[in-house]
């Protein structure tokens, strides 16, 4: 096999807070291969958003190390986009202004800005959105927004944390399919987490399942169904069924897990 | 703090908005009829309590059922108003005034905002000065006049001093609170983005905190009039407060409440003015 995409080598994450010490992530191991949708389940608390930071850049690890094309991650780079749970759009700006925010950053001559921020938008289907501010936006739209920001200054992986658990089922059902659309089109590297497993198995190549803290790779899943997009209603797919099962199961004794360290906790 | 970080009159223009939304079904010529009516309904409210008061203000003299020594029918006041007005006598205070007022001011605007932002920007020094300033803010700028005096003088200096001491606080605490209360994940999708510390301050923090440091400037745009009348009844020799106490030292009543009216007419104009650039700057902080 090629050399991945991105590579965790034995990564630990602990935080000090507050005199303890938590351990958030223990000796992560694991490939991405490049254009791969990889989907990340794990119960709340266990250290999915924390790794996504590592990935990011936004923090840095404990232990271990993260390849990007066999560079070590240092800090944040345009070689990678994230994409929060609760959008992370400029008020101020408008859906333009937020697109052009990132090629801003990335030095883009003003008038290729707007013509890039407005190709975006049609990507994610928000023509004539443009001049909208997010406050005029529904939450659906504001992810979108956000989708294209992250799209537009070009990186090759994109890292997507929970980005559709605040919407509601039917604008999340569409915001799927349109991601996988995108992600077809442009054969960008994806790393999304979920605590969904319809939405991992629906989006995943492969589904990571975490454990509970501290959060390791518990098993990952190879979901054996290609040409999604293509597949009419894979909802109701038996072998649709059949990974989510399995990966149902990997989940259950780890959230189970996680709710009884959670009332532990609360009773010290 | 969070007294003077109150919340943008901007905000509380959406109720109306939402209001008008049931009004869609209707024919059109009916809405804009109820429309029409209830614009006129909101500026007659308004106008009702102003008008009583000018009512009774003229008709209570004359039938005296208060002395007409000590308060003269509203019509002898804007008589005298107007000979105020006329002799040049009231431009001269009012201008004498509105000089200092504005000095004090945009010297607290010119020194409050940048010292906010860089006290807001480093945690550490907020966190070591903000007691200071809380201490600083609550002492009443007239407790302090006294003081300013005797350092100052009688003269310019030390009223202008006073006024822009007053401006400073309301204008330092919003600007440091408007930075400290920029929304975390937008500074960390910034940082996500590769931009460095001015870039990340010039292009999220800074426009972030604006709203808020408008707030801090009305206030002190309001307090600016407020202050400046009081310094001008302790030594002055022009302006409107030095024109209300000299009135009222010589017993020249009417004049008196002509300067009153006068410096009720700015205040009001000048909160006017800054809630209006307020709102213009904080227009994405509705409901949000
Ligand atoms: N900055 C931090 N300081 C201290 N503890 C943290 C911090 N960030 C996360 N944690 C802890 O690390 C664990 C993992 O958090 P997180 O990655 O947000 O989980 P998830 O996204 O899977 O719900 C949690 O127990 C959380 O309390
Ligand atoms: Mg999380």
């Amino acid at each position: 096999m090629s050399t991945p995409k991105i590579r965790f080598e034995n990564v630990g994450k602990t935080f000090r807070a507050r005199g303890a010490t938590v351990t958030a992530l223990r000796d992560i191991n694991l490939d991405v291969r490049a254009g791969e949708f990889l989907v990340i389940v794990g119960p709340s608390g266990c250290g999915k958003s924390t790794l996504l930071d590592l990935a990011g850049g936004l923090a840095e690890q404990t232990s271990g190390r993260i390849l990007v094309d066999d560079k070590p991650v240092t800090g944040p780079g345009l070689d990678r986009g994230i994409v929060f749970q609760q959008y992370a759009l400029l008020p101020w700006r408008t859906a333009q202004g937020n697109i052009e925010f990132g090629l801003e950053a990335k030095n883009v001559p003003r008038r290729e800005r707007a013509a890039k921020a407005r190709e975006y938008l049609d990507l994610v289907g928000l023509t004539g959105f443009q001049d909208r501010y997010p406050h005029e936006l529904s939450g659906g739209m504001k992810q979108r927004v956000a989708i294209a920001r992250s799209l537009a200054f070009d990186p090759d992986v994109l890292l997507m944390d929970e980005p559709f658990a605040a919407l509601d089922a039917q604008t999340r059902d569409g915001l799927q399919d349109e991601l996988l659309r995108i992600w077809e089109k442009t054969g960008k590297t994806i790393i999304f987490i979920t605590h969904g497993i319809e939405e991992a198995v629906y989006l995943g190549q492969r589904v990571a399942v975490m454990t509970s803290r501290p959060g390791r790779i518990k098993q990952i899943v190879d979901v054996g169904i290609d040409a999604r997009s293509a597949t009419e209603d894979l909802r109701s797919d038996p072998r649709f069924a059949h990974y989510r099962h399995e990966i149902w199961t990997l989940l259950r004794d780890e959230v189970k897990r996680a709710r009884s360290e959670e009332l532990e906790g609360t009773h010290v | 703090m969070s007294s003077l970080t109150e919340t943008p009159p901007a905000v509380r223009t959406a109720p109306a908005r939402r209001i008008a939304v049931p009004a869609v079904p209707a024919s059109p010529p009916r809405g804009l009829g109820r429309r029409i009516g209830r614009i006129t309904g909101a500026v007659l409210t308004r106008i009702v309590a102003i008008a009583a008061l000018a009512v009774i203000w003229e008709v209570f003299p004359r039938l005296e059922l208060v002395n007409p020594v000590f308060l003269p029918p509203l019509t002898e006041v804007l008589a005298a108003w107007k000979d105020l007005l006329v002799s040049g006598e009231l431009g001269n205070h009012t201008s004498a005034s509105l000089a200092r007022s504005a000095a004090g001011f945009g010297l607290a605007i010119a020194a409050a905002v940048p010292l906010g932002l860089l006290i807001g920007w480093y945690t550490p020094v907020a966190n070591l000065l903000n007691p200071l300033l809380e201490v600083f803010r609550n002492t009443a700028a007239l407790a302090i006049l006294p003081v300013f005096v005797l350092i100052l003088g009688l003269g310019e200096t030390s009223k202008v001093a006073i006024i822009f001491y007053g401006c400073t606080w309301p204008i330092l605490l919003n600007t440091v609170s408007g930075v400290r209360t920029v929304d975390p994940l937008l500074i960390k999708s910034a940082r996500s983005l590769g931009l460095g510390p001015v870039r990340l301050f010039q292009k999220v923090v800074l426009p972030a905190a604006v709203p808020t440091i408008f707030t801090g400037i009305r206030l002190a745009g309001s307090a600016s009039i407020l202050i400046l009348i009081a310094a001008e009844m302790v030594g002055a020799k022009a302006g409107l407060g030095y024109l209300i106490n000299y009135a009222q030292y010589n017993f020249a009543v009417p004049d008196m409440y002509a300067g009153i009216i006068t410096i009720s007419a700015i205040g009001l104009l000048v909160n006017q003015l800054l809630v209006v650039t307020e709102r213009r700057f904080s227009t994405w902080r509705t409901a949000n």
